[in-house]
């Protein structure tokens, strides 16, 4: 199963930092988007920003591309950084 | 160089006495960032990272910095975690044989870890909790660097 991660006001929004995702086939961005969210729309809404980066098992993905996300991968949805 | 993301409290004046120690550096550059009160409206900062990703993020953007400005030595200590006010959150130093290398690298390695670190900041205060996101200054700031 595939794991999703949510990290700064996504993580608040999920009410969850991590969860697993039923499913045991492989999927594209905006499907997975969709389980992830658990029926939340404002927040599958947010996964879909353009400013939230992706991450796919701790490699970004450029925005444009079309990935795959298989059983056993992680995905991190990452809201702008604001480090230093 | 060396980069770490630590829940840890760190102490910059401790960590630059140790840093660019030898006798090659003519010069030393360092910026230490601290958890601001702002007038007692925030009591601490909690930041959230990516645990491997973004200390390989850090490493990256510091190592093209190092290679970039031809320095001697780079260190950059960033604290995740809840910070309490008044306490350091990032300590940046750089060594270089000359003074122009370090203090350029320490600014830019400053901008980009504003920009491209993956860390969240949320500041907590008695009646407000917020999330930090780059402001369009920092933005700017970031992008300078690239046009050159």
């Amino acid at each position: 199963m595939p794991r999703v991660l949510f990290f700064g006001r996504l993580r608040d929004m999920a009410g969850c930092s991590e969860r697993e995702i039923a499913c045991e086939n492989d999927l594209d961005l905006p499907t997975f988007r969709r389980l992830a969210s658990l029926g939340d729309h404002d927040l599958e809404e947010a996964l879909a920003a353009r400013s939230v980066r992706v991450a796919l098992n701790a490699v970004l993905v450029p925005v444009a591309a079309t990935c795959s996300v298989s059983p056993g991968d992680e995905v991190a949805f990452m809201p702008p950084f604001s480090g230093g | 160089m060396r980069v770490v993301v630590s829940t840890q409290a760190f102490a910059p004046d401790q960590e630059l006495a140790s840093f660019a120690r030898g006798g090659e550096a003519g010069a030393v550059a360092s910026f230490v960032g601290y958890c601001r009160a702002e007038g007692g409206a925030v009591e601490r900062l909690e930041l959230e990272h990516y645990p491997g990703f973004t200390e390989a993020a850090i490493a990256r953007l510091a190592g093209d910095s190092l290679r970039r400005h031809g320095l001697i030595d780079l260190l950059v200590i960033h604290r995740v975690g809840a910070i309490p006010a008044g306490e350091a959150i990032v300590l940046v130093a750089a060594s270089s044989a000359h003074r122009l290398e370090a203090l350029t690298a320490v600014s830019e390695v400053m901008d980009y870890l504003k920009t491209e670190a993956p860390i969240w900041k949320k500041e907590i205060g008695a009646d407000r909790a917020r999330w930090v996101e780059p402001s369009a200054a920092d933005r700017q700031a970031a992008a300078r660097w690239a046009e050159n």
